[in-house]
């Protein structure tokens, strides 16, 4: 088995198979015309409600809509 | 000692003609629990058996004798179906290892998908998408799972923002200082060089 086989150079600096093949959608997105551009940047927004927890207890939740991080 | 080492060589063909089948050469798994449902009617007469998950997939064709005349494409995206059992001709897919054509009674193959133009021909149509990345499995019985991220037709990308894109990252990988940042602006350019051959090849 090759162990030492040449790895992708995104693997190579770090970066997971996941985060390279979601920079590639959105550089992809990025350079749609304008109808099409607007619905597929919206279609990946995503709202999430954090709470942090200390001493087993939660503290009050953080509302977020960012669109996804790479 | 040369006994010894004899002795486990001639040991090891034997294991190999014992050696279990690929998942490709075996049966499909029966959709049915037959000794479940004979205990569950044992218990329960008057209701049906519950349905499992294995119910409700259909099970893989089996790979036919002779290579059949049509590829059957399942086209998936994580949002929408592009194409859902369609039969074509021929399907050209952007693998990381070049553009591969895949035709009836193709090698099973699993392949990674690099960003570039998948083609689907279906008698004289061609229908052209960009990928931006993914896998494609090929089946033994001429059956190809093609799922992709993100994959456009052609004509809805903007010729000016892929060269606007493309001398920004190109830019950006000669200001790079970390490992993370030149490979973000590598990936930066290949996307966008890729688009580019695209749009205009």
């Amino acid at each position: 088995m090759a162990s030492n086989a040449a790895v992708p150079f995104w693997r190579a600096s770090g970066m997971t198979y996941i985060t390279y093949s979601n920079i590639c959608a959105n550089l992809v997105r990025n350079c749609l015309k304008e109808p099409y551009k607007t619905e597929a940047l919206s279609r990946e927004k995503v709202h999430f409600s954090i709470s942090k927890w200390t001493d087993g207890k939660p503290e009050k939740p953080t509302l977020r809509s960012d669109s996804p991080e790479e | 000692m040369l006994r010894r080492a004899s002795m486990l060589l001639a040991r090891r063909p034997i294991l190999a003609a014992r050696a279990r089948p690929f998942s490709t050469d075996l049966p499909a798994a029966p959709s049915a629990d037959a000794t479940f449902t004979e205990a569950w009617t044992k218990v329960i007469p008057n209701m049906d058996p519950p349905k499992t998950p294995l119910s409700f997939m259909q099970p893989r064709p089996p790979t036919p004798s002779s290579i059949p005349s049509k590829l059957t494409v399942n086209f998936v995206l994580p949002y929408a179906s592009e194409l859902a059992t369609k039969e074509v001709d021929m399907v050209i897919v952007p693998a990381t290892t070049g553009q591969m054509g895949v035709l009836p009674g193709h090698v099973a193959t699993i392949a990674e998908l690099k960003p570039g133009v998948l083609s689907v021909h279906e008698g004289s149509e061609v229908t052209k998408y960009f990928v931006s990345s993914g896998f494609v499995f090929i089946h033994a019985n001429s059956f190809a799972d093609i799922i992709a991220v993100e994959a456009v037709p052609l004509d809805r990308l903007d010729v000016n923002l892929v060269q606007k894109g493309l001398a920004e990252f190109t830019s950006k990988l000669s200001s790079a200082t970390t490992d993370l940042e030149k490979a973000e602006a590598q990936i930066g350019i290949d996307v966008h060089s890729a688009l580019n051959s695209a749009l205009t090849g």
